[in-house]
């Protein structure tokens, strides 16, 4: 067997060196390879979200969802929500979808609350374009599975604390617990709720907002 | 002979998890599901395989007093390809794993090998080591992720066996692991012993 070669500073110097610069070299090389798939994934990943939470059931057969529009912009939107009684600055992605003939039928809004039960939590909601909630879809959840992680299916049109179809016109979002709203909490999962509701009503803001500003 | 023995002690006398107890992070928290479980286990397989293979190879040219650098910038490379591959090519699994990925560059398991192992002995025997330590902890944590997931969720590799009930919560929540973690330990120590 070879020498093992010495802890000389020429020595360590050189082994360092080399090793990180073959390994930067072979990264890169797997970069090249990997960046247009994972471009692909993550506008896939939009672009779905963006038709799952913008369409409507099929009125021939309702077990099919149909999309309400033809295409989308994407603009960010920068505002001041209330949040627990302090203004807080949101910056949202927002999907601006129009039909066949370029009418606005509806926004879909990436948005976000910090006061989950695990942390922030993350979803795209749609509304149409008089501001009714069509869709949401969670994105990003740290809440409890089996209570706070059912926010995916409990929101939804045959959940049990339906909102899809409310009109957000009316009145913001809330729970029913406390007298904060009509909507119906996950049970043991008040905080999650809250949280939801939350998110949902930035996102109505941020639906409301003429111009975001920059336009993507 | 040597082989067969690093075979057995990867898979069993020495196995990272119910014997060494090493890299316990990810086990507790990937084995909610044995999917997750097995994935996990097999992107440690990969990296524990390959850094041992780089590390045995270079066990001459580094020096003494920066091997513990040089072994992460190794493990570290093989990990981000790893990440890379992961995300671009099995998007869903890269979400439900995401953050344990970059993690296993701390994993004690590969650079435990690294240093005891790979470092003192030659490449087919390092690879070997690596393969089998890899595939002894893919085991321990498809175990006890199929363990968990039918207490939890009552699933067995996603294919749900309780209709529409709910399944004991605790078991998917990190308490259930080390339950899960301790009683696993418990039965294989006593089979392994008799």
């Amino acid at each position: 067997m070879a020498k093992k070669a010495e802890s000389t500073l020429k020595n360590m110097l050189l082994a360092l060196t080399l090793i990180a610069l073959v390994a930067s070299l072979a990264l890169a090389l797997v970069n090249r390879v990997t960046k247009g798939p994972i471009e692909d994934v993550n506008k896939k990943k939009t672009a779905e979200a963006v038709t799952k939470v913008l369409s409507v059931p099929d009125p021939n057969d309702s077990t099919k969802m149909v999309p309400i529009y033809k295409d989308y912009t994407v603009d960010t939107v920068t505002l001041t929500d209330t949040i627990k009684g302090k203004p807080t600055e949101f910056v949202l992605t927002r999907y601006t979808a129009t039909d066949a003939e370029g009418k606005v039928v509806g926004k879909a809004v990436e948005s976000y609350s910090d006061a989950g039960f695990g942390g922030r939590l993350k979803a795209m909601v749609g509304f149409d374009a008089e501001g009714n909630i069509l869709g949401y879809d969670i994105l990003e959840s740290n809440e409890t599975p089996g209570l706070g992680a059912k926010a995916g299916q409990w929101f939804q049109r045959d959940g049990k604390g339906n909102v899809i179809g409310k009109n957000m016109n009316e009145k913001p979002l809330g729970v029913k617990k406390g007298n904060e709203g009509d909507v119906d909490a996950i049970t043991g999962s008040t905080i999650t709720s809250r949280a939801f509701c939350g998110l949902v009503n930035t996102a109505y803001k941020a639906f409301l907002t003429e111009k975001g500003g920059n336009e993507q | 002979m040597k082989a067969k023995e690093i075979i057995k002690n990867g898979l069993l006398k020495e196995n990272p998890t119910w014997v060494l107890i090493l890299g316990m992070c990810p086990t507790l928290a990937t084995t909610t599901s044995a999917v997750n479980g097995l994935c996990m286990g097999l992107a440690t397989t990969f990296v524990l395989m390959m850094s041992n293979i780089v590390i045995s190879l270079l066990k001459t040219v580094i020096p003494d007093k920066v091997r513990i650098p040089c072994f992460i910038v190794v493990i570290a490379t093989f990990v981000t390809i790893v990440q890379m591959v992961m995300q671009g090519f099995l998007p869903s699994l890269y979400e439900s794993l995401g953050l344990f990925i970059p993690l296993i560059v701390v994993n004690c398991i590969v650079l435990g090998r690294a240093e005891a192992f790979a470092s003192k002995n030659n490449v087919w025997h390092s690879m070997l080591d690596g393969v089998f330590m890899g595939l002894g902890f893919t085991w321990a944590l498809t175990l006890l992720g199929i363990v968990r997931e039918a207490l939890g969720s009552g699933s067995f590799f996603d294919h749900n066996f309780i209709g529409g009930a709910d399944g004991m919560l605790l078991f998917i929540l990190a308490p259930g692991g080390f339950i899960c973690l301790g009683l696993l330990m418990a039965a294989i120590n006593r089979l392994k012993k008799s």
